[in-house]
């Protein structure tokens, strides 16, 4: 075997290489799927669409142009697939979560004790941002892309990817600051 | 925001940065940048402290989100086997557009020269064909080498870290002697294989030594 990229692996998943296909899995996977999870916060749905999105590569392989990194590649089919999941959720779902997320910011029990320790509330405002904000901070943060990468992921325009981040930032700050963490800042 | 917006653009674009520096995404242009502000204005350095807890309770948040049962690579693989292989890659090389392109852009008493070059260009298009469909064949045996390994020879399961890539893991199983035989099955395991004929003693050595990688190896143990 010789040294292969993740593009190399692409070229050899087109011409129908299992090996290539299991390693490329192997080795993105778990981003994939917690991408899809924070999207779409059901475990089981996220676990069907990464099957869903690596079933594409399989197919698409051939059609890989390069233009992307290939992590870029799959987080940008992994967040179609977790949209058009989402929008086939049915509207009480929806409710449920969106009511979830405004339990989140009040200063209830669970929250007062965890003024304690601070990462402990800044996760779970973490966990109280819109799927929109979630999103692009887990893109720049957690998956390390640049504003460009993101830009290609989400569809969006570089100026609107700065502009996204602020603000997902912003709303962040706003719900520490109601789970009694004044930062400073904006 | 209305605190923020009051601050000098350059200060405001510095700001809208900070994410990207703190995660190590920026060119270096934007990074010299964005060090040469920090280092000349202590609330912008404290903002970055700000965009730091962000970023690293970020990262524990998602890693705590755990891994994917098999489900996942089980219902993939089983789709693959019924699909079977993918649709060949559509990546023409349109040459006769190109030509055609090409001629346009000359006066017609040329035409006739042009006419006779891209007729050359399309030989030497079904030549590079040709070769390539021949390549192809020839490129095609690693599953078959996969599957040619009887799982009765494996010594190892390994499940490689998420974050190692390709080429560490590729390198790491020939600095190791070792081969995937089959996989991913379960949580994501690989069966493997040691390269000649290790004794029981040497496979438990190659594994601890294996172990030892942290950055390519998630989970290792002997088989048997």
């Amino acid at each position: 075997m010789q040294a292969t990229s993740d593009e190399e692996l692409i070229g050899r998943i087109a011409s129908g290489d299992r090996l290539a296909m299991q390693v490329l899995f192997a080795r993105h996977h778990v981003r994939v799927f917690r991408f899809v999870l924070r999207l779409v916060r059901d475990e089981s749905v996220a676990e069907d669409l990464i099957s869903e999105v690596f079933l594409d590569v399989w197919r698409q392989a051939g059609r890989f142009e390069g233009r992307s990194a290939v992590p870029t590649w799959l987080l940008a089919i992994a967040r179609f697939k977790a949209l058009t999941a989402l929008r086939r959720k049915p509207d009480e779902e929806l409710d449920e979560e969106a009511a979830a997320a405004i339990e989140d910011q009040s200063d209830d029990p669970e929250v007062s004790l965890a003024k304690k320790d601070k990462s402990v509330v800044l996760r779970k405002c973490l966990e109280g941002l819109s799927a929109e904000h979630r999103e692009i901070i887990d893109l720049v943060y957690y998956h390390e892309k640049s504003v460009e990468e993101v830009a290609g992921i989400v569809g969006i325009p570089e100026n609107t990817v700065k502009t996204r981040m602020f603000y997902a930032r912003k709303r962040l700050a706003e719900l520490l600051k109601a789970a009694g963490i004044e930062r400073g800042w904006p | 925001m209305n605190a923020v917006s009051r601050e000098a653009p350059e200060r405001q674009e510095i700001e809208a940065l900070l994410p990207w520096h703190a995660a190590g995404t920026l060119s270096r242009r934007d990074r010299e940048r964005v060090e040469r502000a920090i280092a000349s204005d202590s609330e912008l350095a404290r903002r970055l402290t700000l965009v730091r807890e962000e970023l690293q309770e970020t990262i524990h948040l998602n890693e705590s989100l755990g891994v994917p049962s098999s489900r996942a690579m089980e219902k993939l693989f089983a789709a693959i086997e019924a699909e079977g292989a993918p649709a060949p890659a559509r990546r023409s090389f349109d040459l006769v557009g190109r030509v055609s392109e090409f001629l346009s852009g000359f006066a017609p008493r040329t035409i006739a020269y042009a006419a006779a070059a891209a007729t050359v260009a399309l030989f030497l298009q079904s030549a590079m064909l040709t070769a390539a469909l021949m390549k192809d064949r020839s490129d095609t045996p690693t599953t078959e080498l996969a599957a040619a390994h009887p799982t009765s020879n494996v010594h190892a399961v390994i499940r490689f870290s998420p974050q190692a890539t390709s080429a560490e893991i590729i390198t790491f199983l020939n600095a190791h002697g070792a081969e995937v035989v089959i996989g991913p099955g379960r949580n994501g395991l690989f069966d493997m294989r040691f390269t000649g004929d290790p004794s029981a003693a040497e496979i438990v050595r190659n594994v601890q030594r294996m172990q030892s990688e942290t950055k390519v190896v998630e989970f290792i143990a002997t088989k048997g």
